[in-house]
C-alpha cells in the first residue's frame, strides 16, 4: 500500500469511524472531553504509524483500543495529580463490568446523539455538539459552517460539554415514556447535519460532503427501527433519502451546481428514490395529518416521480407548499413555494410573492439567486444581474457561486 | 448529586390555598420518593438586606443584590441522580406552585 492509500485509508476510516470511538469512549468513561481527546490522539496514532506498519485488518477496533488504552492512560496520569479521582479510576479500571442497562435504544451514537442534542443544552450548541462529536468535523469547519468565529464556536462547545458533565446530563437514549418529546428536537439536528453535508459551506470545502449526509440517514435509519410509527422520523427519513439520491446529478464535471429542472434524471439512485416513495405511501396510507419532514418528503416525491421536468406536476407542488405554509408561515417556505409557483403561473406572479419577501430575507442568498433566475426569465437582464451578483456575494457553497456566476455571466449586455 | 430548584415569581403574593395543598402534595411525594432533601419559602426583595465586608467595615444595603422584575421566592434541595431527574421533579414544582422553577447542580 503506497502513502496515498494509506492517507485514504486514514481519511475513510475518519469518516466513518470517528463518531463510533468517540461513542463508545463517551460511553465507557462518561465525559464527553476524554471520548473526544483519546479519540483525536488514536488518530494522530494512526497517521503516524500506519504508512511504516500497515493499515491494521480492522481499523475501526484498532481505533478503539488505542483510543481506550489512551484514555485510561491519561485518567490515570490525572488521577495520581488529584486524589478526587482515584475512585473513578478504580471503576474504570474494571474491565469485566457488566454493561449498564441500556435505554430502549442500543446504539451508542445514538446514545451520543441524544445527549448531544439534550433540551437542557441552547439549540446551536446541540448541533455543534453533535457535528463534533459524532460527525467528527473540526471546530473551524462547523465555525465555519455556521458563519461564526473559530473562537466562540470553541467556547459554545466547550460550556455544553461542561454543562453536560457539571449538571450531569445522562448518557442515555431517554426512556420510552420521553422519547416522542425529545426526538423532534434530534430530527432538527439530524436536518441540520444532512442539510451541511448537502450544501456544503466554506471556500476550502467540497460542495458535497457525503460523509455527513450518510451519517445524518444512517442516524434516522437508526430512530426509524426504534420508532416506527413516528410519522415525521418516517418523514425525514424519507426527505433524506429523496434528496440524497439526486446527489450525484447535482454537481457536475465542472463543479457547478446543477439545478433540479437541469439534473440528468437517469443519474438519480433508483433504490434510494423507491425506498423514498414507499415510505412517504406508507405515511400516506395512515390518514394521519402531516408534519414538516412528512410534507417536505411528499414535496420531494413529487419531484422523483417525474421522468422529466415538463412530467412535473407542479400544481400538486404548490397544494403541498400551501399545507407547509400553514404549519409553518416562515418567509423560507413562503419562497419556496413562490419556486413552485413560478412553474405554475409564470415568473411574474412568482416575482411578485418574492418582492415581497425582500425585507426578511434580504441576507439569505437563496432569495437572491430565486430573484436573479425569474427577473432573467422575464428578461430585466440589468436587474438580474446585480440580484445574481448579491447572489454569489452571499453563497458559501462553492458550486452554488460557480453555477450562479455562470448565469450571471450568460446574460445580456443590458 | 443535589440540585437546588429556585423559585422564581414576579408578584409579591404568596402562594394560595390551592397552590399551598399542590405543593404539600409534591412535597410528600418527593419524600416517598427519597428526593427530599429540604424546602424553604423566602420573604420578598423588601425584606431583604445585603452585607458586604470584603473592606473590613460592613456595608449594609436595603434589597436585594440585584433588581429586577423576578426574584426567588423560594427552594427545594433535591437528591437526583442525573439532570432528567431534575428537570422531572422541577417540572412537578413548577406546576404545583404555579411558578418558573430554575434548575442548577449543587457542586
Amino acid at each position: 500500500m503506497n502513502a496515498i492509500q494509506v492517507q485514504d485509508a486514514i481519511a475513510r476510516t475518519h469518516r466513518e469511524e470517528w463518531g463510533r470511538v468517540v461513542a463508545a469512549l463517551a460511553r465507557r468513561f462518561g465525559d464527553l472531553d476524554v471520548a473526544e481527546e483519546a479519540a483525536a490522539e488514536a488518530f494522530a496514532a494512526a497517521v503516524e504509524r500506519w504508512p511504516d506498519e500497515g493499515v491494521p485488518p480492522n481499523p475501526g477496533g484498532w481505533l478503539t483500543t488505542t483510543a481506550h488504552r489512551r484514555a485510561l492512560d491519561r485518567i490515570r496520569r490525572e488521577s495520581k495529580r488529584d486524589a478526587k479521582q482515584r475512585e473513578a479510576q478504580l471503576s474504570y479500571d474494571e474491565p469485566s463490568e457488566p454493561p449498564e442497562p441500556v435505554g430502549v435504544i442500543e446504539d451508542e451514537r445514538l446514545r451520543l446523539i441524544f445527549t448531544c442534542c439534550h433540551p437542557a443544552l441552547a439549540p446551536e450548541a446541540r448541533v455543534a455538539l453533535t457535528l463534533r462529536m459524532l460527525g467528527g468535523l473540526t471546530v473551524a469547519e462547523i465555525a465555519r459552517a455556521f458563519l461564526v468565529q473559530e473562537a466562540a464556536m470553541g467556547q459554545r462547545i466547550t460550556r455544553a460539554k461542561a454543562k453536560i458533565r457539571t449538571a450531569r446530563i445522562p448518557y442515555r437514549v431517554p426512556s420510552a415514556e420521553d422519547l416522542p418529546d425529545r426526538v423532534s428536537g434530534v430530527l432538527a439536528v439530524l436536518f441540520l447535519v444532512f442539510n451541511e453535508g448537502y450544501l456544503a459551506t466554506g471556500p476550502g470545502t467540497e460542495p458535497v460532503r457525503q460523509e455527513l449526509t450518510a451519517e445524518a440517514i444512517r442516524l434516522a435509519r437508526l430512530l426509524r427501527a426504534q420508532l416506527p410509527g413516528d410519522g415525521e422520523v418516517a418523514g425525514l427519513l424519507a426527505l433524506m433519502l429523496l434528496t440524497e439520491a439526486r446527489r450525484t446529478a447535482r454537481v457536475s464535471s465542472g463543479g457547478e451546481l446543477v439545478a433540479l429542472g437541469e439534473q440528468d434524471r437517469a443519474a438519480w439512485d433508483a433504490a434510494l428514490i423507491a425506498e423514498g416513495h414507499r415510505l412517504v405511501r406508507e405515511r400516506l396510507a395512515t390518514g394521519a395529518a402531516p408534519g414538516r419532514y412528512q410534507i417536505l418528503a411528499a414535496i420531494n416525491a413529487v419531484h422523483t416521480s417525474a421522468r422529466r421536468v415538463e412530467d412535473t406536476d407542479w400544481s400538486q407542488v404548490v397544494a403541498l407548499y400551501d399545507q407547509l405554509v400553514r404549519l409553518d408561515p416562515s418567509p423560507v417556505v413562503a419562497l419556496n413555494r413562490a419556486v413552485a409557483i413560478a412553474e405554475l403561473d409564470g415568473p411574474q406572479v412568482a416575482l411578485a410573492a418574492v418582492d415581497r419577501l425582500g425585507d426578511r430575507l434580504s441576507g439569505y442568498h437563496p432569495f437572491h439567486a430565486t430573484r436573479a433566475d425569474l427577473l432573467r426569465r422575464l428578461g430585466h437582464d440589468a436587474e438580474a444581474r446585480a440580484a445574481y451578483d448579491r447572489a454569489v456575494e452571499l453563497a458559501g457553497n462553492t458550486a452554488e457561486s460557480a453555477a450562479l456566476t455562470r448565469r450571471r455571466n450568460e446574460l445580456g449586455a443590458g | 448529586m443535589q440540585y437546588l430548584l429556585s423559585v422564581i415569581t414576579d408578584s409579591a403574593a404568596l402562594a394560595d390555598d390551592e397552590e399551598a395543598a399542590a405543593i404539600d402534595v409534591f412535597n410528600e411525594g418527593m419524600q416517598r420518593d427519597g428526593h427530599w432533601v429540604f424546602a424553604a419559602g423566602l420573604a420578598g426583595p423588601d425584606n431583604t438586606t445585603v452585607v458586604d465586608n470584603r473592606g473590613g467595615q460592613a456595608l449594609l444595603t436595603d434589597g436585594p443584590f440585584v433588581e429586577s422584575k423576578e426574584y426567588l421566592i423560594g427552594f427545594w434541595i433535591v437528591e437526583a441522580p442525573d439532570l432528567d431527574v431534575a428537570l422531572k421533579l422541577a417540572a412537578g414544582g413548577s406546576k404545583a406552585c404555579n411558578r418558573k422553577v430554575e434548575v442548577r447542580p449543587i457542586l
